[in-house]
């Protein structure tokens, strides 16, 4: 077998294409970083798919409150699980909105709304980043 | 140089890439579904927190259905399962090869259909239980 003697051009499409499958990684093993903490906070005979979903996409106090299980949401109040959070939101936020940017790329030629759908889909990755940590942080 | 990408609609659907194409469509098709639905969720309990909007009701209504439930669990699953398959071929780039790449699917498959079984087993008799 040959081996590749030219390295790899660093841009920003080769780096986002080790992102998302870094990040795609990762974010399995988050998920189930939060339903073993479910589960280890007791939460065993009251799971409906809503509950597993909140706690493996976003371990947030406010948001597993709404599910059936009392008091289960002061054990997520901790310094660890918001490190969590903040992993799953920038990891999961970038890998969405770069897979939407890569699609619509697909779809679109070389035109003027190439650039403008970039921006808009970069505000609103920033805006989504800024809204979850003020949840996570102050809320 | 670059492929062309005037490729009409039928013609793509002619184009016999089995299950590769397949999975490499499914897997887009699910991607920009779950930016939809989680897009739609944090509106929906934006607005539902703040002013009590009735379209939120309504989308947590939908959100909340066992039918949608059972749509949701295949697309989240299907994603993230085929997502490890492409990381990690993409890790090992000796299985990029024909025989390979098929035994990955068949492998994915063999996970994917234990785990959504069993979530819709739940789902249904849960379902059946509430009414």
């Amino acid at each position: 077998m040959q081996r590749r003697s030219v390295p790899p051009a660093t841009s920003f499409e080769y780096f986002m294409w080790i992102f998302t499958r870094g990040s795609g990684i990762a974010l399995i093993l988050l998920a189930l970083i939060g339903i073993s903490g479910a589960f280890l906070m007791g939460a065993r005979t009251q799971m409906d798919l809503a509950t597993v979903m909140r706690w493996a996409f976003f371990p947030n106090p406010n948001h597993v409150v709404n599910s059936n299980i009392p008091d289960v949401a002061i054990g997520w109040a901790t310094a660890f699980w918001q490190i969590m959070q903040m992993l799953i939101i920038i990891l999961a936020t970038t890998h969405g909105y770069n897979g939407l940017r890569v699609v619509i790329e697909d779809f679109l030629g070389d035109s003027y709304w190439r650039p403008m759908l970039r921006g808009l889909i970069f505000l609103l990755w920033l805006f989504s980043l800024i809204v979850a940590f003020y949840v996570i942080l102050f809320s | 140089m670059k492929p062309s990408r005037k490729v009409g609609f039928y013609q793509g659907l002619k184009y016999q890439g089995r299950g590769p194409m397949i999975h490499w469509m499914l897997h887009r098709i699910t991607g920009v579904a779950i930016v939809t639905f989680v897009g739609l969720h944090v509106l929906s309990s934006f607005f539902m927190q703040q002013t009590g909007a009735d379209f939120a009701t309504q989308v947590n209504i939908v959100y909340e259905s066992w039918q949608f439930q059972i749509l949701v669990a295949f697309i989240v699953i299907f994603h993230a399962l085929n997502g490890l398959r492409i990381a990690l071929l993409d890790l090992w780039p000796a299985a990029q090869n024909q025989v390979d790449q098929y035994r990955a699917i068949w492998l994915q498959w063999a996970v994917f259909i234990p785990i959504y079984a069993m979530t819709v087993f739940f789902l249904l008799t849960g379902s059946l239980a509430a009414s």
